[in-house]
């Protein structure tokens, strides 16, 4: 058996161009609802760009330097407009029911992306080096011990929580985000709550 | 589209759509946005509290501190997992205690830490230092423990001066010596060096020279920021900049019974946020919890035009 071969024809029919990338919508998508969660992931793109700014000077570079102050302040406000549009993408789909017709794994993986942007969002604190990061890790680290979780995961070692701030929860996160995003195109966004598909006519029920 | 999509879509008017270009503009609109509020509020930036600060602003709470730490009295001594097993320390819930499970991966012996390693450090510079932790290291511990008590005890009643403490006259064994010489290390901006030290040039973990000033000294600059727990200072940032709203729910938790009055709060407060995590994360798969969605009526707002063809 040909892998490749058997990927391409299962990519050629399951995600076609035309499902990736589609050219025409429901009627119904256009509407300002459906902007948050492109919203959410236009911010993470900025929050990787500031990012990679800040990270190649290194951490203590934006207390001594107006540039670096001005990539902090930048990435520092579209954390909070990431949350923002996140969020409020959430509840558009929780209240859009989006999970329904076999979406459910879609909902899932975005559920799990806004968890996992917690704890980037503190490693990030965690990683200014001034009093905040001083504060929130000998305030947080009770929970983390509390949980049994604080001896691996130390809020207060500054190279373990600077790792996970650049490197691995980005990561994860990029990762999740792809996958979400490809599996709302192999699903396509979900129909109305009060239009569902038709029994017999091909759409799948719950 | 797809065979599978054109059956899912059947009977739904379609519209001509450019993701790409929404993506773009999304970018252009949030990167316009992030960047007008960088230039118009910047960002905060409060410096770290250090010790050398400590002893300038609040010389009472840095010997409080060191005392505390020798008496076995700080509250790292008394925090059991991961840092010692202080019997009986850690949070727990009707015999759950998730904090004993790991065991101690953090070990700490707080006078050693905090006061002993550091004052020796600097007692290669000082000799009459250096005789004042040998006699303090050689006493037996219980005229150490009467030394500390007594020093503790008159500790609202010593003044501070350029050299150090003056304590009121009494029988502390070398510790006025050591406290003295605890007050040039913090003040010089060594201290959280010599409690830092690796042995090595390279150092990235700041454990312990975080837990030094832990305590009251942190809570004291942390006050006037508006950053304590009792002002919901986990989602708030300095000077009234934005902070992780997101945690709101965590933080106000804190606030209230049974939390807010528990010994293990932040065990409690773990657990039912992952429960919520949990239930959140499942919504899908729980009947009645999946079915607010079509009995709010809420999606009308979003598909005014269900029926559109």
């Amino acid at each position: 058996m040909n892998w490749t071969k058997r990927a391409q024809e299962t990519l050629r029919r399951e995600l076609p161009y035309e499902d990736l990338l589609p050219a025409e919508l429901p009627a119904y998508v256009h509407s300002y609802v459906y902007y948050f969660g492109v919203a959410t992931l236009a911010s993470f793109v900025v929050l990787v760009a500031s990012g990679v700014v800040l990270v190649s000077f290194g951490p203590q570079w934006w207390h001594v330097s107006g540039i670096g102050h001005f990539f902090n302040s930048l990435h520092f406000w579209t954390v909070q407009i990431f949350f923002f549009a996140m969020v409020l993408h959430l509840w558009a789909q929780f209240f859009m029911a989006a999970w329904r017709d076999g979406r459910q794994w879609t909902w899932v993986i975005g559920v799990l992306l806004f968890l996992i942007s917690v704890p980037t969002a503190l490693t990030g604190f965690l990683s200014q080096q001034n009093f905040d990061s001083q504060w929130i890790a000998v305030q947080g680290k009770d929970a983390m011990n509390a949980l049994g979780v604080g001896g691996f995961f130390n809020l207060l070692n500054f190279g373990q929580m600077y790792s996970f701030h650049i490197v691995i929860l980005p990561l994860v996160l990029g990762i999740l985000i792809g996958l979400h995003v490809l599996m709302v195109r192999w699903h396509g966004v979900v129909r109305p709550i009060d239009d569902p598909p038709q029994p017999g006519k091909g759409g799948r029920r719950k | 589209m797809s065979d599978r999509q054109r059956r899912y879509y059947r009977g739904i008017s379609m519209k001509p759509d450019d993701l790409l270009k929404e993506l773009v503009w999304a970018l252009v609109i949030v990167l316009g946005l992030g960047l007008i509020l960088a230039a118009v509020f910047s960002s905060p930036d409060e410096p770290a509290l250090t010790a050398q600060r400590v002893a300038k602003a609040e010389p009472s709470v840095l010997a409080g501190t060191a005392l505390r730490a020798l008496a076995g009295q700080s509250a790292i001594a008394e925090y059991g997992p991961p840092y010692n097993n202080q019997p009986g320390a850690a949070q727990s819930i009707g015999g759950f205690s998730p904090q004993t499970w790991a065991g101690v991966q953090i070990p700490i012996n707080a006078p050693k830490a905090f006061v002993l390693r550091p004052l020796a450090s600097a007692a290669a510079l000082s000799p009459n230092l250096k005789t004042a932790l040998l006699t303090y290291e050689a006493a037996p511990r219980s005229e150490q423990q009467v030394w500390v008590g007594a020093a503790l005890k008159v500790l609202p009643k010593a003044r501070y001066d350029a050299a150090g403490v003056v304590l009121p006259k009494g029988d502390y064994g070398p510790l006025p010596t050591m406290l003295d010489g605890y007050f040039q290390l913090a003040k010089s901006g060594l201290l959280e060096a010599a409690i830092n030290q690796s042995g090595s040039v390279y150092q990235t973990d700041f454990t312990q020279a975080l837990l030094l000033l832990q305590g009251q000294a942190m809570a004291d600059a942390a006050t006037p920021l508006h950053m304590l727990g009792a002002q919901w200072g986990m989602m708030r940032e300095p000077d009234n900049y934005p902070g992780a709203v997101w945690l709101w729910l965590y933080t106000a938790l804190y606030q209230v019974p049974p939390y807010s009055t528990s010994s293990s709060a932040d065990l409690l407060v773990g657990l039912t946020i992952s429960a919520l995590s949990l239930i959140l994360l499942l919504v899908p798969f729980i009947p009645g919890l999946r079915d607010i969605p079509r009995v709010s009526g809420i999606h009308r707002l979003i598909w005014r035009r269900p029926k559109e063809r």
